[in-house]
């Protein structure tokens, strides 16, 4: 046995790099996984500050660099990036909603060595697309679609599903062949951020998330090899947790546009932890040795009944932000277990939504829209609470 | 559709990675690893030994023939046949008609 803060046991380092390389973001879409505060950060990294972040994690040995966001194209450096992360020996993947994505960009970016570029889809019909990510971009998605094609890229759709878009499966996935997609990610938002802000609005009922698979499945029989169909249900609908990032700090590492590092996308929420910034840290200390990496690594932290499970090998108690956002402590099991002693605060959850709830129409006046003003009052309304979130709690 | 069962790969064309993978050694690894889009794959030992001479230029029986150079003695056929073959099922790499 390794006795704590012994440094006899090497660390593997990340595998997976996310640069979520800045927070502005022309969409305002009501599940974004950025967190609710984001307005009150402090500056973007500088270009210089991202190259030395890149380095730094590509001498630990990560070979995956997602560049994402907000919307990683309203910075005019991503050429820059995606050609020095390339030469470092990055596979290099944007991920983007496409606005911005001209041909000139594209061309840059195949110059550099981008490894593919993922396409998100709000829904196939311009008048919900419109309506959920709050701004006219259909139309112009559909071209950057065509780019991305030109281009010689793999067309690699995300297509985030929710209550509101579910129904319209079938014609998310005929438009996804259309475009000659080849991977479609159709993942069913789970409830992070403003999604949690929103997710009574958001959270799917049985009935739907039935349908919506057996109209994928149909759907994958008929194309078969042509395209590679994944299909994902909100995790309060399992009875195990998803084996959140593959283990706390064993394989991602998330930096934020302000040079937070995180091991992952929501991390930043949970009290008591200081995560380190790469403006102050190199990313070695960071991934060894700072206390916010270490926290959760391994067992030592789990309580039961994580503890004496035998799964916790191969889920390892779920997600840490989960089992502070439901039950006030991220060293819970993730309730989203049925062994864990909170699991019903996810089955209450899952009941509610099997409720008839107010069709899109009467949904859209109150949900609410991830923008700089929302930002704020989230903040505002965070500060002045030391409770765990709760998606009840009326914005002042 | 797409029915069709699951075709042998050809003995006179040759094979290359398919567009997205990328073949790169990896010292923290101590391996080649195949890069794709927000994935990897560990090709330790001989399955990376097969995998850097899928460069394109080489028909199956060549990089069995470059192996067994490369490796004397060893009769290698069936492995590295079963190795490209399951890499061809997973759509790692392909034969084009030049």
């Amino acid at each position: 046995m390794q006795k704590a803060g012994s440094d006899s046991k090497k660390v593997n380092g990340p595998l997976w790099v996310n640069a979520e390389i800045t927070y502005k973001c022309p969409l305002h879409c009501v599940f974004c996984y950025n967190p609710v505060d984001y307005d009150t950060f402090g500056p973007e990294l500088t270009t210089e500050e991202w190259l030395k972040t890149f380095r730094e994690a590509r001498e630990l040995g990560a070979v995956q660099l997602g560049l994402s966001g907000g919307e990683p194209l309203m910075r005019d450096d991503v050429e820059i990036m995606v050609a020095e992360t390339s030469k470092m020996g990055y596979y290099v993947n944007l991920i983007t909603s496409g606005i911005g994505l001209t041909e000139k960009r594209i061309a840059a970016f195949k110059e550099g060595g981008l490894g593919q570029i993922q396409l998100s889809f709000q829904d196939s019909t311009k008048e919900l697309n419109d309506f959920l990510s709050s701004t006219r971009t259909f139309d112009l998605k559909s071209k950057v679609a065509k780019l991305i094609k030109e281009y010689e890229y793999p067309m690699v759709l995300n297509v985030v599903l929710h209550r509101l878009n579910i129904d319209h499966i079938e014609e998310i996935l005929n438009m996804a062949e259309a475009m000659g997609a080849e991977h479609v990610e159709l993942a069913n938002s789970q409830y992070y951020a403003w999604a949690m802000e929103n997710r009574k609005y958001l959270m799917p009922s049985r009935p739907q998330l039935e349908r919506a698979e057996e109209i994928t499945n149909r759907f994958r029989e008929r194309v078969g090899k042509k395209m590679k169909v994944y299909y994902i249900v909100p995790d309060y609908y399992a009875d195990r947790p998803k084996a959140c990032m593959n283990g706390w700090a064993t394989t991602f590492l998330n930096v934020c546009a302000d040079g937070l590092a995180l091991p992952c996308h929501e991390a930043r929420m949970l009290p008591g932890l200081e995560f380190p910034n790469v403006r102050d840290h190199d990313v070695s200390w960071i991934w060894q040795e700072s206390p916010g990496f270490t926290a959760y690594r391994g067992d030592d932290w789990m309580q039961e009944p994580c503890k004496s499970c035998p799964e916790k090998t191969k889920d390892f108690g779920g997600c840490r932000c989960q089992a502070f956002m439901l039950t006030g402590d991220a060293t819970n099991a993730d309730p989203v277990c049925d062994k864990s002693p909170h699991h019903h605060i996810v089955t209450e959850q899952v009941e509610l939504a099997q409720q008839p709830q107010p069709p899109a129409a009467e949904v859209k006046p109150i949900i609410l829209f991830r923008d700089d003003k929302n930002s704020r009052k989230l903040a505002a309304r965070d500060a002045a609470e030391s409770k765990p979130r709760d998606s009840t709690t009326p914005v002042a | 559709m797409s029915d069709t069962p699951e075709s042998k790969l050809s003995e006179t064309l040759t094979v290359e990675l398919v567009k997205q993978f990328r073949l790169q050694w990896e010292p923290a690894q101590d391996s080649f690893v195949l890069l794709y889009p927000e994935g990897m794959v560990q090709l330790p030992g001989s399955a990376g030994e097969i995998m850097k001479r899928v460069d394109g230029s080489k028909t199956v029986p060549q990089i069995i023939a470059d192996l067994e150079t490369a490796f004397p003695g060893a009769d290698l056929r069936q492995d590295v046949t079963d190795f490209l073959e399951a890499a061809y099922a997973k759509g790692w790499i392909r034969q084009q008609e030049s």
